[in-house]
């Protein structure tokens, strides 16, 4: 039987988790990282949009684990297991990380794209999920869509064609 | 200080903050180019940062945003936002090529950008002096950031400091328009205070602090 899916929608610092049919998208990814985590078998997925890489730098208490890359990568991890997922069955899909604007040396906005990709990767190796794709860096915004049924990833840019990784 | 526990004065103070620097940059901007420049009252918002970015037309609408840092005392993000379209109006009429396509020139450095820049600066230092004669605090602005992309993609470069501390931004927008003939412009600013400095910019208005 073919279902047409819906497409659930992660905003900025934010995540969920889909099953196919249905897919999941953010929209405008800058600097932000949008992780995909998912167990192709399974066909379930989940995406998370971080803004920051590090939550111990924080003067926010409670810390919203959505925000950051070393909480959203655990804790979306948990939510998948609970779905059903197999934690040695994981595997992720990652883009965005993008330094929109030129800063001079010495900003501290200096390479959050880079920071927050790196955060992500290391996140990831942590809890011994490989990468399998990734489409990060340069100055471009992205706009991503995963879809479980395939483990395809669709990325988006303002000019530029539609890339599937 | 939490945004959400602001009071009607409170927020009443911010959006006469976003007039007083408004009303400098559109004096600023008319002179540029010569024409008649209108603003409308700024609006002061409590958003998320996915409400911010439908108050531009959603995260995925292409802008133009040119961004200053403030330092000093009271450290913010300013954003000039254009559409494409308005920002091509304003490089038309600052370099007399009313052919001009801006959508060409994306990823390059041209000398058009180049302008675009230097509208902003101007603009959006009457923006910041007014501010910082009104509040008599030390702002100093960056040099000129633009951004061309996705709303949400430029946008979230404002919310790096705000987002330390929460997850809700105070964004006091002011829109000006030309009511031209046929080519109307348009532009958004977006004053974003960092956390700390709302509670600095109350105090250096001489309003009472009250946790």
């Amino acid at each position: 039987m073919n279902k047409i899916g819906t497409v659930i929608r992660v905003g900025i610092a934010d995540l969920n988790t889909v099953r196919a049919p249905d897919t999941i998208r953010t929209l405008g990814l800058g600097s932000c990282v949008g992780i995909v985590i998912y167990d192709e078998k399974k066909q379930v997925a989940g995406l998370a949009h971080i803004l920051l890489p590090d939550s111990t730098a924080t003067r926010q208490k409670p810390v919203n684990a959505y925000k950051y890359a070393d909480t959203a990568i655990p804790y979306l991890v948990e939510r998948l297991l609970q779905m059903g997922a197999k934690h040695s069955a994981l595997q992720a899909k990652i883009a965005g990380g993008a330094e929109m604007f030129k800063f001079g040396s010495g900003s501290d906005l200096l390479r959050i794209g880079r920071r927050n990709v790196e955060a992500t990767l290391g996140g990831l190796e942590k809890l011994k999920i490989p990468v399998i794709a990734k489409d990060v860096g340069g100055n471009i915004g992205r706009t991503i869509e995963f879809n479980p049924s395939t483990s395809e990833l669709n990325i988006r840019k303002v000019n530029r064609e539609e890339i599937v990784i | 200080m939490k945004y959400r526990d602001l009071s009607t004065f409170q927020l009443d103070v911010l959006r006469e903050v976003g007039n007083i620097g408004a009303g400098n940059a559109v004096t600023a901007l008319s002179q540029l180019l010569n024409r008649k420049i209108e603003m409308t009252i700024p609006s002061v918002n409590v958003v998320s940062f996915d409400e911010m970015m439908e108050l531009i037309g959603g995260p995925e609408k292409k802008v133009v945003a040119i961004l200053f840092r403030i330092y000093g005392d009271a450290p913010s993000n300013v954003f000039f936002v254009l559409s494409v379209e308005e920002a091509e109006l304003l490089i038309r009429t600052m370099t007399n090529n009313p052919t001009y396509k801006l959508k060409e020139d994306i990823g390059k450095e041209s000398i058009e950008f180049s302008a675009l820049e230097e509208v902003g600066n101007i603009v959006t230092g009457s923006y910041i002096s007014a501010l910082s004669d009104f509040t008599h605090l030390y702002l100093q602005p960056s040099v000129p950031h633009l951004g061309i992309d996705m709303a949400a993609a430029v946008l979230t470069y404002g919310l790096i400091d705000i987002s330390q501390a929460s997850d809700y931004a105070i964004v006091i927008d002011s829109k000006v328009n030309s009511q031209g003939t046929s080519n109307m412009l348009k532009g958004n600013f977006f004053l974003l205070p960092n956390p700390d400095s709302l509670q600095i910019i109350f105090k250096a208005l001489g309003l009472e602090e009250n946790e």
